[in-house]
């Protein structure tokens, strides 16, 4: 694995971390993407050293084509999960006018309880 | 025999195509989901018979050497837990019928069930790491649809949470699978034992590690797991039912097979003091709460915290006795999901102020609801003491005397938790009183959703019943799950 391969995996991943721990869903999708990028990236470094396409008929030393269909198959699957997840956002915002990742009710009216000395009121 | 293998995931996989082209007829739908679900559940029984006959059976898919090929696997382990959630699936299908509920006229309902069948059956039968995450991502990609099925306010919110945590499970997934490609340089769970038995044991320790917090963020362990209580109330009652009941139990099953067969002799204890946790803390939430649903949730993350104290205990009886916990945890769950179902439907309401009196009103509702919660607190003659029993029992033998001092504690913490439902939900003065023809047969007015659940209910009484010839199925189970070359060998020729 060469080192700006690493470093860039490195950065996707460190970058996309950072924008999951926002409450925005669009800000998490963007993180989201960037992460499964990085992931994609270090998939494709798991494989030996590059080498000649892994075509039937031909003579060379050949690159290793699994990890090739393993990205091919991540890269699928992220795009239909974060599709779903701009639907969400579109869907959240329609009915809030905004995307933020809200608190549990319950949570947050058990947390109020704790407060307060076990006041228990009208679940809201 | 290993023909009818790939079978029990086409045939979902193709009702959901053909439900989807049927989407114009509601009538047709139905009749699809419902003979797609008959077939896969008699295709999984015939899988069980045949592997417990003939033993391990492996299918390589595309004609190509074991080593290399796609491989789905059924051993006696996997047909166990295939049978087990493909009849579920099937009676939550009538049962959502029954129900007739907004989501299951949506006409996406009926093409994500089938989708998630498919991904169930596949988690279970995939051969190599990759392909498991694969099919976890096809069931999780079905259950955020169903979950999100009428796109409400507290859907949306419940549903971003468990989707963001679902996507990052998947991602500290596919970082697990590429590293362990990078230091073995294959997927294949028959070929990966003898690699990374090779391995030196910092590596092995780190890519355990990884697998296991992929797989115990999905079975929602002890640090990991408070997406579930949040996500699961807010979807339809018959949706949570199968939730509850199958999708945290495939993320135990992953544990239980990737420990078994690729980490053998790995030192357990961190395992064990996250099982304990899981136990304590899930059955303390669930005392908080006074939502039905939200306890019953709760319950489920307690009660993988047994499953996980065999896996770590380690050894064939321990392993035998998880086993059996998730053979009888399954429909147990799924039952109480169901009971609440029927309440909901016909008070329209499961939080426990605004339920009263039911046991008045229908004393077979009451006994419906009882017998599960029993059994889930482990009260013998019920299903669930057998489980618990042979888990302590195990326990006892390891003399991990802490774990076991905890599961017992636990036990009676979720009898005491049970109660309170039963004491806001059944017990009391209706309210509001019913009227001279409403007092009696409330189970009479929901005839299909009564039925399914009578039948789950007796099948967990029959779990019960038969506890002995099961115990032993379970046993030869965890024969083929702890013995790696049984594995390999039916996969590589």
């Amino acid at each position: 694995m060469s080192i700006v391969q690493a470093a860039l995996i490195a950065v996707l991943a460190g970058t996309g971390t950072y924008l999951v721990m926002h409450r925005t869903l669009t800000r998490i999708i963007l993180g989201l993407g960037l992460l499964g990028n990085a992931i994609n990236l270090l998939i494709l470094t798991s494989g030996d050293s590059p080498g000649e396409a892994p075509i039937i008929g031909r003579e060379g030393a050949f690159t290793d084509p699994l990890p090739q269909a393993l990205v091919l198959t991540a890269i699928v699957i992220g795009f239909g999960v974060i599709s779903f997840l701009l639907a969400m956002a579109y869907r959240a915002w329609t009915i809030d006018g905004n995307d933020e990742v809200e608190d549990d009710i319950d949570d947050r009216r058990l947390a109020q309880q704790s407060d307060t000395g076990g006041d228990y009121g009208e679940p809201t | 025999m290993s023909a009818l293998i790939p079978l029990v995931i086409a045939v979902p996989l193709t009702g959901a195509a053909v439900t989807l082209l049927a989407i114009r007829s509601r009538t047709t739908q139905r009749l699809i989901a419902i003979a797609c679900a008959v077939a896969t559940a008699a295709i999984s029984i015939a899988i069980l018979i045949g592997v417990d006959r003939d033993g391990t059976q492996a299918a390589a898919l595309g004609g190509w050497p074991g080593r290399i090929a796609i491989n789905l696997v059924a051993d006696r382990f996997s047909a166990l837990m295939l049978t087990v959630s493909s009849t579920m699936l099937l009676a939550v299908l009538l049962y959502a019928l029954g129900q007739r509920a907004d989501d299951e006229r949506s006409r996406w309902y009926h093409p994500a069930y089938m989708a998630l069948m498919a991904g169930v059956s596949g988690a279970f039968l995939a051969g190599d790491l990759f392909n498991l995450f694969v099919w976890f991502e096809v069931l999780l990609m079905a259950s955020y649809v169903l979950l999100t099925l009428e796109g409400n306010d507290g859907q949306i919110r419940s549903g971003t949470t468990y989707v963001v945590l679902n996507v990052v499970e998947s991602l500290v997934l596919v970082t697990a699978v590429a590293l362990i490609f990078a230091a073995t340089g294959t997927l294949n769970m028959a070929d990966l034992p003898d690699r990374l038995a090779a391995l030196p044991d910092g590596v092995r320790l780190g890519l355990n590690l990884l697998l296991l917090i992929a797989f115990g963020l999905k079975a929602a362990v002890f640090p990991l797991f408070s997406w579930l209580p949040d996500s699961y109330p807010a979807a339809p009652s018959p949706v949570s039912a199968v939730f509850a009941g199958l999708l945290t139990k495939i993320g135990v099953y992953a544990i239980v097979r990737t420990q078994t067969l690729l980490f053998p002799d790995t030192n357990r204890t961190l395992l064990l003091v996250i099982a304990g946790l899981t136990m304590v803390i899930g059955v303390l939430g669930a005392i908080a709460q006074s939502d039905m649903k939200r306890i019953l949730s709760f319950h489920i993350i307690s009660q993988i915290g047994y499953m996980i104290m065999g896996v770590a205990l380690g050894g064939l009886a321990a392993i035998t006795a998880t086993i059996f916990y998730m053979l009888h945890h399954i429909p147990v769950k799924t039952s109480l999901f169901l009971v609440e179902g029927i309440v909901e439907r016909d008070t329209g309401s499961s939080t426990l102020d605004r339920v009263s009196g039911l046991a008045r009103r229908s004393g077979p509702l009451a006994a419906l609801f009882l017998i599960p919660a029993f059994s889930l607190a482990g009260l013998p003659p019920f299903s669930g003491f057998v489980g618990k029993l042979a888990v302590v029992t195990e326990g006892l033998d390891q003399r991990s005397w802490w774990i076991v001092a905890a599961a017992l504690a636990v036990s009676l913490m979720t009898l005491v938790s049970m109660l309170k439902i039963w004491t806001g939900a059944f017990w009391g003065d209706p309210d509001p009183a019913p009227a001279e023809g409403q007092s009696r047969g409330l189970l009479r007015q929901h005839p299909l959703m009564s039925a399914v659940t009578v039948a789950v209910v007796t099948a967990t009484l029959c779990i019960a019943l038969f506890a002995g010839p099961l115990y032993r199925f379970c046993e030869r189970a965890a024969q083929d799950a702890t013995r790696v070359t049984t594995y390999t060998e039916a996969v590589i020729k």
